[in-house]
Formats: C-alpha cells, structure tokens, sequence
C-alpha cells in the first residue's frame, strides 16, 4: 500500500500546484480591477475609486460616496466595463479550451463554428439596414440580430457534420465553411451600404470593444457566462477521454457525439451572448487555452478554469491599455489584445520546455 | 465469465466486412486474431466493443446481451486497446492511466481509484513513469501505459488491435508475457488481432483465422497454423516445424518464380544525347 501513498504524493504535489497557479491568476485580476477602476478619462483615482466602490457596496458602513461625477463615472462607467471585461475574456477562453479539447485541435478557438462572421453579419444587417429578428432600434437590435445569426450559424454546421457522423473534421470543416458563407455576405453588406457612417460603424462593431458597457449588459451577460462555464467543466472528464480519440473514448463508456454536441451548444450560448455586446474580440479565445495548458497541464477539470482566469485577466488588462495609451481616445480592444498578446504568446511558445500539444 | 459471438455480421456502406462470426472465449483464455490485411480483424474487435454497432444478440456476456448494456456498464466489463494511441495535448502516465476509471468517476478520485492505479502501474512495471508525459514516452513504453489504462478499468474481457506491431522483440515478448499473467491471474479473456503468426503460435490457447470476413479455421495453434491453411489465406508457401517452446515456427517461404526483378534505371539524360534527339 505503500505504492497507493507514494502515487497519492505525487498526484496531490501537482494537484496543489495546479490550485496555487489558479489562485495566483485569480489574485492578479484582483490588482488588475483595483488599477482597472482608479485608472482612466476623468479625475477619480484611487482612493475615491475604492470609496465609491465600498459606499455603494456596503450601504450600511456610512461611507461618504463622495461628488456625483465621481460616482457616476466609477460606478456607471469603469466597474461595469471593467466587469464585462472578466466576463467576456473568460466565457470566450472557457469556449476555447473546451472546443480545442473537444475537437482535440490546437488551432481551433472559440470561433471556429463560423459564429463571429455569423454575428457581424447579423449586426451590420441591423446596424446598416436597421433589419433584424426582434422589433425595436439601434443598440437592441445588433444584440439580437448578431445572437440570432451566431446561433444559426452553429445550427447549420451541427446539421451539416450530422450527416457525417459528427466527424471532427467535419464540423471544422463546416465551421469554416459557413464562416466564409457569412463573411462573404457581411462583405456585400458593406459593399452595398448607402451609408459611409454604417460602413464606419460596422467596422467599429467588427473591431470589438467593451466601451459600450453597463449594468444592464452586465446583468444579461453575467449568468450565462457563468451557467455555460459551469456546465462546461462538467464535461471535463469526458473532453478529456475524447483528448485519447473517439474509439478509447467509446470504450470508455463515453458517447463522444453526445459530448460533441453538449459542448457545441454551450460554447456557441457562451459566445453568441458575449460577442452580440462587445463585438468580436479574438485572439484571446486561442491563446488562453495554451497559456493555461503550458502552465497547469491538460486535465480538463483544471484546464477550464484556468483558462477563464487567463481570458478574463488578459482581456482586463487590454482593455485597460486600450483605454489608457491615447487618452481621450481609445484604441479597440481587439486591437490591444493581439499587439500585446501576440508577442507574449510567442515568447512562452518559444521559450516552452516541452510540447504542449502535437 | 463467457464472452459468446454469435452469427455476427458487418457491413460497411452495405459491403459486407464480416459475415456470421461466430465463436466463444472463456475466462483466462487468449484467444487471437490472425489474417491478411483486410479480412476484418479490427473490425471484429470493434463490433464486439461496440465501437461500430451490430445486430441484437450478437454478442453476449454470460448469456447477456451486450447491446442491452449502455456504453458506461459496458466499459466496465470490456477493456480496449486500439492499434495507434496519439494523445493530442500532453497527459502524465497517470492522467491517462486514470482515464481508465473513467466508467466509475464522478467528479473526484476516490481510494479504490488511486490503489487500482497503483497496482496496474506496478503491474505493468511503469511505476517510475507515472509522473512523465505520455508523448514523451517511446513507443514500448505508451503500449504499456494504454494496457494500463484499459486494465484499470478492471475489465473481465480485454480486446487488443494489433498490440505488438510497432514495438521491438523485448517489448513484443514483455507486452505478450503481461497478457498472459493477466489471463491467468484475474481470469480474464483476452482477444487480440495479431499479424506475427509466430507470436500468436506462442502466446494463444486458440487461434482465429479469418479470411475475407469469415471464419476460415479455428482452434488450437496446431490445428490451424498449418501450411494448408496458410498458404490457402495468405497466399503463402510455408514451412511449419514444432519450434523449441513445443509450438508450431512458421517460416515463410520464397515462391518459387520469384528472383531477383532487376530494376532498370533509365540512363540520364546528358547534354550530348539531348543533341542527338
């Protein structure tokens, strides 16, 4: 039995690492939030940030919130931008890990079911054409339409990889397929646009950015995200049967088409309901699956969740660059994540010790 | 325990891979796979895990149904080892050794999963190897750690797909020496489709010959490693002597048309003959 102990030791030594280096993550987008909401446009800086933050929190301490244009400019503008931000960047990594195990594909990311051209098109339908799947205007309009079009477009590749058996080939294939389907329509609708304003503002949408945040979005955004990472990592041990191929995985009693279409659904929900507020925002969705994956191993039930702390902390901290270089203006936080993001990903792929994927 | 394969058939995309299989393993037999390339050996394998999914009643396990079973009640009992094992993001020995408790987890490890990973690693003699990479590993070394993994399923019948074609003869004899233990040991049924015949010869209580999807021969290794059987499946002559374990050799022999076929190189083409043309 001493075996049993000593495998025990072992398995228990790399479990705490891979809960240290959770908790370090999660300990750095604490710091990155606190310099997150005391940093930016306007004068509010650290002291009154966290002032206002306590006062609206704990009503109950009596704290003073301080003038109305600090309040306002904390609580209605920083911390909901800086909470869609956690959100965001980690629904999207979450998706990315999970297709890329599922799919057992490092090059897949959370797009790869052709749903970001899918929600460009829906939104530049409504943004240019004012066309969309629910009656009203403006704002509303584009979520609904670039929701609406992600989902359908992960409808068509499920049906399409359907009469293939589910092949992973297959609904990559597909994904990318569809993906050109609808980007080469979002094209015609720039093309055609009668507007320079709507082809401006498309573009804008297509470039992805957070600057749009509130509560309200927040408050949608928030319990899916969560809902869908949860359920997510509820399939760990079956991604991780899938990582050894569809033949072990079967024999391992688990139905990988099941499995394949479980996670089809939640990450297309994850991502549809984030992208359809922030635009497209790429790249992270890739690399955070990687980053998490050279630093706690490929165990799904860890994976994940690392991966959601990666995505969350680096879209954080984009869009604070973002916000912060070229005050009063803002540079797209698509735009920050793969200046900054690229060479840092190239650096940990160069420097690595050992393949992390093949 | 008493796995029964009865008239199995397969087709895929409606041409026939295997037609009425049939033929019975009891608890702690090996029992191998042999046949040319394509007479339906790996499919076999799969129709009996239900990798590829067959008529009612084909399979039984103690007079059960297999097809009744779902995949998890299944995996308890039939352990598999497919022919190539490529793991695409990296796993330790244990993660992947784990997978193989996968029919019994939840969500967290319990005891019986660390002592039953624990002894199929000791079993297998890779304990030092528990915390390496499997894509690290060489290529003896990960068929022992898939072994691993599908005896940590605690598997009564354990199908193998050709499980010493790519490793060397220590490996070949280690790997073959660890079914063996195992049958003997935990009455377990092990089928395997295996190409090297002199293998099969040493390490089967009976061998199954399959030509073009139907049983050709059955039985001992004597009964059906014979010369007449050989050359009628493999299109082979050879010569059969009882080797020195008391088992039949097979020794493949030349056909007799055939030399050495010259293979004539066409001559270059230089700058003078180019003129020429």
């Amino acid at each position: 039995m001493s075996n049993v102990a000593e495998l025990k030791k072992l398995y228990g030594a790399g479990k705490k690492r891979k809960i240290l280096a959770l908790t370090s993550i999660f300990l750095a987008i604490i710091g990155a939030v606190i310099v997150s909401v005391s940093l930016g446009a306007g004068s509010p800086r650290f002291n009154e940030a966290i002032q206002v933050i306590l006062a609206k929190l704990f009503p109950s301490l009596g704290i003073d919130p301080g003038p109305t244009v600090t309040q306002i400019i904390i609580w209605n503008l920083r911390l909901p931008r800086v909470i869609l931000a956690i959100i965001a960047g980690a629904g999207l990594a979450a998706s990315g890990a999970t297709m890329q195990g599922v799919l057992r594909n490092p090059l897949v990311s959370s797009y790869i079911l052709g749903i970001s051209a899918a929600a460009g098109f829906g939104a530049a339908l409504a943004i240019v054409f004012g066309v969309g799947v629910i009656e009203g205007y403006g704002h509303y309009l584009v979520i609904a339409n670039a929701f609406f079009f992600s989902v359908l477009a992960m409808i068509l590749v499920y049906f399409i990889a359907r009469i293939r058996a589910m092949s992973t080939e297959t609904v990559i294939l597909a994904g990318v397929a569809i993906g050109y389907l609808f980007s080469a329509m979002l094209s015609l609708i720039q093309y055609v646009a009668p507007e320079h304003e709507a082809v401006r503002a498309v573009v804008f949408w297509l470039m992805g950015g957070l600057n749009s945040a509130n509560w309200e979005s927040v408050q949608i955004v928030f319990p899916v995200v969560l809902v869908t990472i949860i359920l997510m990592v509820f399939q760990s041990w079956n991604i991780n049967v899938l990582s050894m191929g569809e033949d072990v995985a079967t024999s391992l009693g688990v139905n990988s088409k099941r499995v394949l279409t479980i996670t089809m659904i939640l990450e297309t929900l994850a991502t549809a309901t984030i992208i359809s507020f922030t635009g497209v925002i790429g790249f992270i969705c890739l690399i955070s699956p990687h980053i998490s994956r050279m630093l706690i191993g490929s165990d799904h039930r860890f994976l994940i969740p690392c991966s959601a702390l990666v995505g969350a902390c680096l879209l954080l901290c984009s869009d604070t660059v973002g916000r912060l270089v070229m005050q009063p203006a803002e540079l797209p936080v698509g735009i920050v994540t793969s200046l900054l993001g690229v060479p840092f990903f190239l650096y940990i792929l160069i420097s690595r010790r050992r393949q992390s994927w093949r | 325990m008493k796995l029964v394969i009865n008239k199995l058939s397969f087709n895929y995309a409606s041409i026939p891979v295997l037609k009425d299989i049939e033929f019975a393993v009891n608890a702690g037999e090996i029992l191998s796979i042999v046949g040319p390339n394509g007479s339906g050996k790996s499919t076999l394998l799969r129709c009996i895990n239900r990798i590829l999914k067959t008529r009612q009643n084909t399979v039984l396990i103690d007079g059960k149904d297999v097809s009744k079973l779902n995949l998890r009640e299944l995996s308890k009992i039939m352990g598999y080892v497919p022919q190539a094992s490529a793991c695409t993001f990296p796993f330790t020995v244990f993660d992947v050794v784990l997978m193989g408790r996968k029919p019994y987890i939840h969500w967290s490890l319990s005891e019986r999963d660390y002592e039953i990973v624990a002894e199929t690693l000791d079993f297998l003699g890779i304990k030092e190897l528990a915390m390496r990479h499997f894509n690290e590993l060489s290529g003896g070394e990960q068929q022992k750690v898939i072994i691993a993994r599908a005896l940590a399923q605690e598997p009564q019948v354990l199908l193998l797909d050709e499980p010493t074609s790519s490793l060397d003869i220590k490996h070949q004899l280690e790997i073959l020496l660890i079914l063996k233990c195992l049958a003997q040991s935990k009455q377990c049924s092990v089928i395997m489709a295996i190409h090297d015949l002199n293998m099969a010869s040493r390490f089967s209580d009976r061998i199954l010959m399959l030509k073009k999807g139907c049983i050709f021969a059955a039985g001992t290794p004597e009964t059906v490693l014979t010369e007449a059987n050989i050359s009628a499946v493999y299109g082979v002559k050879a010569r059969v002597i009882n080797s020195v374990v008391d088992r039949p050799q097979i020794t493949p022999l030349l056909p007799e048309s055939a030399g050495i076929k010259q293979w004539k190189t066409p001559p270059a083409v230089t700058a003078k003959s180019e003129a020429i043309a």
